[in-house]
């Protein structure tokens, strides 16, 4: 029962299986699990919560599983110098809670934050709505200390976020546990703003929801966030949270702006404008701190209430130029139609990151390749009009067999240049991200789901 | 054939080969020692601005164009990279050499300042590392590992860039204030400066905002100055200010008159970074003569 728990991740891939799983709760006994499963020769997989959406956690052939959820304490906070040492497995949200009342705040906000932990944050460079402004996980982790995957024990950056020689630090973030385990992560932290504007935009059309982004961008505004839900998210939800969605709109727009107050009121003003060019039929600012809680409890928790439309979702992320989101949308509602599918749109409109959610019921006979197919198309899609394969899910088992739509040989051979650096025996997570890698025995990706399987 | 294909032709295969930049810092992690090993050939990066667009943020262009000249292109459009430099100074030198700009406050670090580069190995193949949007992690992060590497894991010929709005107003504040002082009536100013009797800060943003705070800083006894002129040589300091200086507060770093010392590197960092120069470049033939552990920050 727990080693199948420990099978699978937030991702559509089944079939994996957990040989061991250990909790260690110090550094020291994660490079004890790492040397001893190193010693017999055998993979090891880094675990965090388990919300992962590309399969980077799923074990492939009975491998190692060492999950740092135990490793859950905020060792330091220093709010003068704004950084904190926190453990692998302290929970995104649990730092944000933690740190009220000091005026800091650590900025990637994924919509698993209530779940998901730093380590795991690390591991995928995750991003969330408030990345537009501030960057992604990567911009956030100043140090961090890893057993690296022969067991030895380094600490990369400093508290300053600065590198001896390479940066290291940076080439780890992301490395979807194939380059080590963070142990201690040195987080950035960031100074909450002193004004917050939040604001909804409702649009008849979805392309003229997705054209105020890019007006908005092309105007010199970055906003803290820049989302886009489409209506049929927009009709799950507001039952739930009672945000005051406009529920007849074609897609809702939420911007938050944040800074000093008179750059706030004048983005305020400029937003507003360009909205309205741009055939806005509602644009209401939330009066009040609950308000604007309720416009973001709505967005985060977007994934949930799809439940009631169908049981089953297949969540794709990749990024286009924010120029042609517009253009790239009404493809994806295309590709998606065409194969008698269901789209929801929810998503990190400012930076160009589509979040295309397909809904469907795996019992319907022949869905699943329906699905599969529509959601290749829209990689496809994006990556032809200049995109890349994934802006915050990572590559994990999901998507390495698309690497090749965005990289040639030599692209590959050179990050793998990388990978063989930090791992030299090829056992840490092995099979994952790049598609040169070793094969996942009896792990079912996105590949041919067998007759039959729940996906 | 195009520009970058010469490139990759020029650096070819065999042989030691560096890309020369304006050549400004061209001692920076140098080892003068491993100067007289033998020579090393000096090739170009491609030179201009290929494709800016306002709209995306983002700006491709050759490794070898002068920092002036890109930002004179994106000022015209009202923005700019987080990437400074000594005039002369390229893109691509400023990349590897990887310092971020004094305004990190505002513009963020240089890491974070390239989206994509396209690149010739020790093999002498060409590679792009990165993609070209500002959101992306696909596959391994090759970019961040090429800002400061000094071109010796691989020759930039091209990138992808960043860019950020030029803000409307800014102005530069000094006066006999401890930094702490400062920082409750600022929100993120693009950098701050002490010298152990002085704070300086620069404040930028909208005009009304950045009034507001020279307002607040002059009640501290702060006047309007013109961009202190910093002292030539970069040391790393952990936390504060000791000894004779100018502090960047917050990014551990002093500029003294006097040049530093590299810093010690622990043993498994060390051997790490050996295992990721010898994966990329074998038999050390990218700029041979320069270590980027000789860097002192």
């Amino acid at each position: 029962m727990a080693l199948g728990l420990y099978s699978r991740d937030g991702s559509v891939t089944r079939g994996g299986r957990a040989g061991v799983v250990c909790f260690p709760e110090t550094t020291d006994e994660v490079a004890a699990c790492v040397r001893i499963a190193v010693a017999h020769g055998r993979a090891f997989v880094p675990r965090g919560a388990g919300t992962g959406l590309a399969g980077g956690a799923v074990p492939c052939d009975d491998p190692v599983v060492v999950a740092t959820t135990r490793m859950d304490r905020i060792h330091e906070v220093d709010v003068e110098r704004r950084f904190a040492w926190v453990g692998p497995g302290v929970v995104n949200l649990d730092l944000t809670r933690h740190l009220t009342g000091t005026g800091l705040h650590f900025a990637p906000d994924p919509s698993s934050q209530q779940s998901c932990t730093i380590g795991g944050n690390v591991a995928n460079n995750s991003g969330g709505p408030h990345c537009l402004q501030d960057g992604v996980t990567s911009a956030h982790v100043l140090a961090v200390e890893v057993v690296l995957p022969d067991g030895e024990v380094v600490v990369l950056g400093d508290e300053e976020g600065r590198a001896v020689g390479y940066d290291l630090r940076g080439a780890f973030v992301g490395g979807e546990g194939t380059l080590g385990i963070a142990t201690r992560i040195c987080v950035r932290l960031c100074e909450d703003p002193p004004e917050v504007a939040t604001l909804l935009l409702g649009f008849a059309r979805v392309e003229d929801a997705a054209a105020t982004v890019s007006a908005v961008i092309a105007d010199g505004i970055v906003p803290a966030a820049l989302e886009i839900m489409d209506q049929r998210v927009v009709e799950a939800v507001e039952p739930f949270v009672h945000a005051g969605y406009p529920t007849d709109a074609a897609a809702v727009l939420i911007v938050e702006l944040d800074g000093l107050p008179a750059g706030v009121a004048a983005e305020v003003e400029r937003i507003t404008a360009i909205g309205h060019d741009h055939g806005a039929g509602t644009v209401r600012v939330a009066a009040d701190e609950d308000e604007r809680a309720r416009i973001w409890k709505g967005r985060k928790s977007a994934f949930g209430a799809i439940a009631v439309i169908k049981p089953d979702y297949y969540l794709n992320d990749t990024v286009i130029p924010r120029t042609r989101l517009a253009e790239v949308l009404a493809k994806v509602y295309e590709v998606v139609d065409e194969r008698d599918l269901i789209v929801m749109n929810v998503f990190h409109a400012g930076d160009g990151n589509l979040h295309p959610l397909i809904v469907y019921d795996a019992r319907e006979p022949g869905v699943m390749e329906r699905v599969l197919e529509a959601g290749e198309e829209i990689v496809r899609i994006s990556v032809e009009a200049g995109g890349v394969l994934s802006g915050e899910h990572g590559i994990g088992l999901e998507k390495k067999r698309f690497m090749h739509l965005q990289f040639t040989d030599a692209d590959l051979v050179a990050q793998d240049r990388l990978r063989r650096a930090f791992d030299l025996h090829g056992l840490a997570n092995p099979a994952k991200v790049l598609p040169t890698g070793a094969s996942c025995g009896h792990v079912t990706s996105l590949g041919r789901p067998p007759e039959g399987m729940w996906v | 054939m195009t520009p970058l294909e010469a490139f990759r032709d020029e650096v070819g295969a065999t042989g030691p080969v560096c890309v020369r930049g304006g050549g400004t810092r061209w001692s920076v992690g140098r080892d003068p020692a491993a100067d007289g090993a033998g020579p090393v050939r000096e090739v170009r990066a491609p030179v201009g601005v290929e494709a800016f667009e306002p709209a995306e943020m983002t700006v491709r262009v050759g490794a070898g164009t002068p920092l002036v000249d890109l930002a004179a292109a994106l000022a015209e459009h009202g923005q700019e990279v987080a990437l400074d430099g000594p005039p002369g100074a390229t893109v691509g030198g400023a990349l590897m050499v990887g310092r971020s700009p004094l305004r990190r406050g505002r513009l963020g670090e240089a890491t974070d300042a390239l989206l994509q580069a396209d690149c010739v190995g020790a093999d002498g193949v060409a590679f792009t590392a990165g993609g070209p949007t500002v959101k992306n992690v696909t596959g391994y992060d090759l970019c961040r590992l090429l800002v400061g590497s000094l071109g010796t894991l691989a020759l930039v010929g091209r990138v992808i860039l960043r860019t950020h709005p030029i803000p409307e107003a800014s102005a530069w504040l000094a006066g006999p204030v401890e930094p702490s002082a400062v920082s409750p009536l600022v929100h993120r100013p693009a950098t701050v400066l002490w010298d152990g009797e002085r704070t300086a800060v620069l404040v930028e943003g909208h005009a009304a905002d950045v009034d507001d705070q020279m307002r607040r800083l002059s009640d501290l006894g702060m006047v309007p100055v013109d961009p202190p002129v910093l002292p030539p040589h970069r040391h790393r300091v952990e936390g504060g200010l000791s000894g004779a200086g100018v502090l960047e507060v917050g990014a551990g770093v002093v500029h003294r008159d006097e040049p530093a010392t590299a810093p010690a590197v622990p043993n498994g960092v060390a051997a790490l970074a050996a295992r990721v120069r010898d994966s990329f470049d074998p038999e050390r033939r990218l700029n041979p003569a320069c270590d980027p552990h000789r860097v002192p920050v």
